[in-house]
């Protein structure tokens, strides 16, 4: 038996959610009295998931691995699942777990439950609290199959080191024949993703137009902060879709949330409901996001903002 | 082509979320229902499909005839016509076993789901709908274009996109991008009495059992009151958020 946990990298490189979701296996493996075993695909320093709890990695390196594909991922994953006789696999939220947890669900016949924020309050029922209405509420979901598949909502756990080591074994699962092939893909290198960022700068109608974005991107830059936008802002194609926070856009669960001429309409609330603190900056004082928020400015966002980048700079200085 | 379209009965995004029967179930009293937006994305896509390169369009929904309007607005959007499996949805393994089983009778190339409900956000239906029925599958899509049994599609990922080639039958997880805001159709009243005379085929489920279950629901925990900083003082915002929320 034992608590299987798939950790993504890029680029070799393990992310932040790679060491989260091996935090979070760990603390059901306690639970369960079991240990646990990371899959890793083309990862460097396997070795460095021992200290988030992982006893063993089992090391996956093949160049046909090199683009995500979810089939092959998902067999990868079930393979190394039935090997190691897993009674939980852990996910994380990313847009590629997601697009595998499925396809690996009914490989394994194993329920799926996504967005989960805490350890399973119990592993016998095995009940875990997800969020459902996105965000508006949570939901206590049991999973009744042997073999249960639990995706974690990025940013809910943390980090935990433990500082034990993992034993590093070579895998060869056998893989499909995918039916999907990358033809290319479009991604920016020197932004972060609102996925997974620590910090979200967000702007809404109250910014007035495109040609005003400058100083939410300088803001961001200077946080490391990814940017985002409220809905009428991209429909007005003044950004790009995926930068659409909010029900129908992406969920943002970072641990900073600054929105910046954003009313505050109740899909947008929704949308970034999980973040951990969060900043609006408004002219209007009965905006429905001083409700929300925990700290709030009445004023005049190009005011604010340029202040704001400057205050932080001096800040960022002093604290270097 | 033949085109289905899962078409998802989601509480509207403005509904307040509340509970009853001890916090087991969502109270839909007051609550308007509407197509799933990710749904409604992907059928106006297959609209697109229909008008320019003659495929036919069916929609479907698990649920009890208290969904019917919900696919009635699908057939006034243009969909041809609708089928409802007659059972309660109660998770997303059992929907996509439905759902399989009307894509193997009805021999469907293309199935376009929303890429996941906006009321229990599992995501989880189109990926184990393709699993089970042996199509390709392509989620957080944001872009598809079909040439006979070759597609073409954008696939969202965190941070950017990426482009695929795939072949039919595939089963798409549609969302915003697919077709823009601006082209999503209100139905006009001639669309409205059409989609009256159009079949909407209740079929009777396979006896399916859950894989996992909601045993309760809770909502949030009310928030304590927003912390207001004077705009002259912005120091003390970034005092505040360092030394108490800790976040820089």
């Amino acid at each position: 038996m034992s608590i299987l946990v798939y950790t993504e990298s890029e680029n070799g490189k393990f992310k932040k959610a790679a060491f989260e979701v091996v935090s979070y296996a760990k603390a059901i493996a306690d639970q369960m009295g079991t240990s646990v075993t990371a899959v890793a695909v083309n990862a460097d320093n396997a070795e460095s998931l021992g200290n988030y709890g992982a006893s063993k990695v089992l090391s996956i390196k093949n160049d046909t691995l090199d683009k995500f594909n979810a089939k092959k991922y998902a067999a990868a994953i079930a393979e190394a699942s039935k090997q190691e006789d897993a009674k939980v696999v852990v996910l994380s939220s990313s847009a590629d777990s997601k697009y595998l947890a499925p396809l690996l669900s009914v490989n394994l016949d194993a329920g799926y439950v996504s967005n989960v924020v805490e350890a399973p309050s119990s592993v016998s029922p095995f009940t875990v609290k997800r969020t459902a209405f996105t965000n508006k509420a949570f939901a206590n979901t049991e999973i009744t199959t042997d073999v249960k598949i639990v995706g974690l909502s990025n940013n809910s756990f943390g980090l935990v080191e433990s500082g034990g080591n993992a034993a590093v074994e070579d895998f060869s699962p056998s893989l499909p024949d995918s039916g999907v092939s990358v033809e290319s893909i479009d991604k920016a290198t020197d932004k972060v993703s609102i996925a997974d960022a620590e910090t979200v700068v967000s702007g809404g109608r109250g910014l007035k137009g495109p040609e005003n974005w400058g100083m939410i991107e300088e803001l961001a830059g200077v946080l490391g902060a990814a940017t985002a936008c409220s809905k009428p802002v991209s429909d007005l194609g003044w950004r790009p879709h995926s930068e659409h926070v909010g029900q129908t856009g992406k969920p943002v669960a970072s641990n900073l949330y600054i929105a910046i001429g954003i009313s505050g309409a109740i899909q947008h609330l929704a949308g970034i409901n999980a973040s951990k603190v969060k900043v609006v900056i408004n002219t209007d004082a009965e905006a429905p996001f001083f409700k929300a928020a925990d700290y709030g400015v009445v004023g005049d966002a190009f005011e604010v903002v340029p202040q704001l980048i400057e205050k932080l700079k001096a800040f960022k200085a002093q604290n270097a | 082509m033949k085109i289905l379209v899962c078409i998802s009965h989601v509480p509207d995004t403005t509904s307040k979320i509340n509970f009853t029967d001890g916090d087991t179930k969502f109270d839909t009293n007051g609550v308007q229902f509407v197509i799933n937006p990710n749904d409604e994305f992907g059928l106006t896509r297959a609209m697109w499909f229909k008008e320019k390169q003659g495929a036919s369009v069916d929609v479907v929904n698990v649920g009890g005839a208290e969904t019917e309007p919900t696919l009635r607005k699908a057939l006034a959007i243009g969909a041809d016509s609708a089928i409802r499996v007659n059972t309660e949805a109660t998770d997303g393994f059992a929907v996509a076993k439905q759902l399989a089983n009307v894509v193997k009778d009805g021999g469907y190339d293309l199935v376009i789901a929303g890429r996941e409900s906006i009321d229990y956000n599992g995501g989880m239906v189109p990926g184990m709908l393709a699993a089970m029925t042996g199509a390709n599958f392509v989620t957080n899509c944001i872009g598809l274009e079909v040439d006979g049994t070759n597609a073409k599609a954008v696939r969202e990922i965190d941070g950017g996109k990426e482009t695929v080639s795939t072949t039919l039958p595939l089963v798409i997880g549609g969302q915003k991008g697919l077709v823009e805001e601006s082209d999503l159709r209100i139905p006009n009243m001639r669309g409205i009495m059409m989609a009256r005379k159009k079949p909407l085929n209740v079929v009777e489920p396979l006896d399916v059992n859950a894989e996992t279950k909601a045993v309760s629901f809770e909502k949030p925990a009310p928030k304590g009151a927003v912390k207001l900083v004077d705009a002259d003082n912005i120091d003390e915002l970034v005092n505040l958020l360092h030394n108490e929320a800790k976040v820089i």
